[in-house]
């Protein structure tokens, strides 16, 4: 019987480390140590609990806990009424709040087939991309705020503030707009608010500019981002990831251009953007450009901007005859989409939500197996979820 | 402090000190739900900057917090942490509640995971209603919270009396 040398065994050890299923304290004597992060923590964008167990400076098992923020919206839905429900799904995604809305309305309105007239639907689609700038830009801030860069943060909070000045000319809501209704929308656009939009969209491109000198260029932020956590095509298909997650994987994949349903992108000039790399890097470039070509799309809206009513014709008090529908947009965060049953009451008989987060932290498990402690921080904010999105 | 501890200290005394107090908040953020980023607003954005009240928006564990801004949804998974973070900072503490759902519940009053108002669990001085409150707000609750502290006395707080909201 031989002995296996030092050399050897140190060897196994570090392969056994580098493996997703190392076992702690198998082959080298040290520690094993669980880390706890959250459920209250800035890099996790509120309450997502992540109990890492480390070997090392190295992660072997990263699990995320999840509802600390369930609100319950699926069983709250069960006994509202259609308006009521869009003011509770305002707040799932509270970054792009209006974004939530639309699939929802949009399938109430394909149960009781009435369609908004093409000024309602332009619109919506306006105020649907103002939100993605909204949520956007502050990923955008964040992620450098994540790797210890405080100014771009800054800088997103003082620009998303115009978006948000946009949105609320319109709608009389920052967050929460809950603007969208059957058939429709509840008002037109305010006197000289299509010029001011145009001014803040070129005041978003010089952000999307800064942004890119701060960030993309700096040595520091590439090092920390490039190659770290890097996600291939394939297994971000099966986790069933979507929007700028799966596209920076290199999966051209994006609803408003292959299902536009209700909404107009199909008649606007645009591009996906996709990175072939599936790093963070990748996903924070891919939102990057996502941003400057949502307001590429706002000004040909706004210039084609068609007229006439906002609201089609229909009951004052709404009843969805039965039946079911799906409707899933390409929300700032993802697919979303809503499974609406309906018995021909005031309100929904059941509603499922399927929201984007939930399925793009799903691949955290995956993602983190072997990374180093700093890159869970960079893969959590470059993943870019929100956690009423995850928890519902 | 002992002279103060006991309630002995001198009027003109316990001023300066509340004076004190007042313009040298540490606030700890506790942020849950959509009230959060508001408040991040308050912290982050040039427009609103809470740092001009005097207001130190970061500490790095509320074991040197004077005053935690609860704001978000409070879920029943939750309370048990809130407490804990309570329990922790040293007195005296302050609670702002920001927001409907840290207030009541909110939207989810009828919710079967939402703790319906985080003062079931913890005493709140100032709460700031809305749905999220603008950062305005939030802003005038810490103005208001500044008030009180102008005029309280501070050997009660010292004792850690419960609060009597006038």
């Amino acid at each position: 019987m031989t002995a296996v040398g030092t050399d050897q065994r140190q060897q196994l050890a570090y392969v056994a480390t580098q493996a997703a299923d190392a076992r702690l304290n198998v082959e080298i004597e040290t520690e094993g140590m669980t880390l706890n992060i959250g459920p209250q923590h800035p890099a996790t964008h509120g309450t997502l609990r992540l109990v890492a167990r480390l070997d090392g400076e190295q992660v072997v098992e990263a699990e995320p806990i999840m509802g600390y923020l369930h609100r319950g919206y699926e069983k709250l839905a069960d006994v509202r009424t259609y308006p009521q429900v869009t003011t509770l799904i305002n707040r799932i995604d509270w970054l792009g709040s209006f974004a939530n809305e639309v699939p929802f309305i949009l399938a109430a309105e394909q149960l009781m087939e009435v369609e908004a007239p093409p000024r309602a639907a332009w619109i919506r689609t306006i105020l649907f991309e103002l939100s993605r700038l909204a949520n956007i830009s502050l990923f955008l801030g964040d992620m450098g705020m994540q790797l210890g860069a405080i100014t771009p943060v800054f800088f997103a909070f003082r620009d998303r503030e115009f978006v948000l000045n946009q949105i609320e000319a319109v709608t009389g809501g920052r967050f929460h707009p809950n603007f969208d209704r059957i058939g429709g929308l509840k008002d037109d656009l305010p006197k000289g608010w299509i010029d001011e939009t145009r001014g803040v969209m070129v005041k978003m491109r010089n952000f999307c500019d800064e942004l890119e000198d701060l960030l993309l260029g700096n040595e520091i932020f590439e090092a920390r981002t490039r190659g770290v956590g890097v996600i291939p095509a394939d297994v971000a298909l099966s986790y069933g990831l979507s929007g700028a997650n799966l596209r920076a994987s290199g999966v051209d994949w994006d609803m408003r251009r292959d299902n536009p349903c209700g909404l107009v992108h199909d008649q606007l000039d645009w591009k996906v953007w996709t990175h072939p790399d599936g790093d963070s890097f990748a996903r924070y470039w891919v939102r990057l450009q996502e941003t400057r070509e949502a307001t590429h799309m706002i000004e040909q809206m706004l210039d084609g901007l068609p007229g006439g009513p906002v609201m089609a014709k229909v009951p004052v008090i709404i009843k969805v005859p039965a039946g079911e529908a799906y409707v899933a947009t390409e929300n700032p965060l993802g697919v979303m989409g809503y499974y609406v049953v309906s018995k021909g009451d005031l309100g929904p008989f059941r509603v499922k939500i399927r929201s984007a987060s939930f399925n793009n932290i799903s691949v955290t498990p995956w993602v983190m197996r072997g990374v180093y402690v700093p890159d869970v921080i960079t893969i959590l904010a470059s993943l870019y979820f929100i956690l009423g999105d995850i928890d519902r | 402090m002992g002279l103060v501890a006991s309630g002995k200290a001198p009027k003109p005394l316990t001023k300066l000190l509340n004076l004190g107090r007042k313009y040298s908040i540490w606030m700890y953020q506790w942020g849950l739900a959509c009230c959060a980023i508001e408040m991040g607003a308050v912290i982050g954005s040039p427009r609103y900057d809470v740092m001009r009240l005097g207001v130190i928006p970061f500490p790095a564990s509320p074991r040197q917090a004077d005053l935690v801004v609860i704001s978000g949804t409070v879920t029943d998974k939750m309370v048990p942490s809130i407490l804990r973070l309570y329990q922790q900072m040293p007195d005296p503490k302050y609670v702002i509640s920001m927001g409907s759902c840290a207030n009541c519940g909110g939207p989810y009053w009828d919710s079967y995971s939402v703790t319906k108002g985080v003062d079931q669990v913890i005493p709140v001085d100032v709460y700031v209603p809305g749905c999220p409150p603008r950062p305005e707000a939030l802003l005038e609750g810490i103005v208001l919270l500044q008030e009180r502290i102008s005029n309280e006395d501070p050997a009660a707080r010292w004792r850690g009396d419960p609060i009597v909201v006038d």
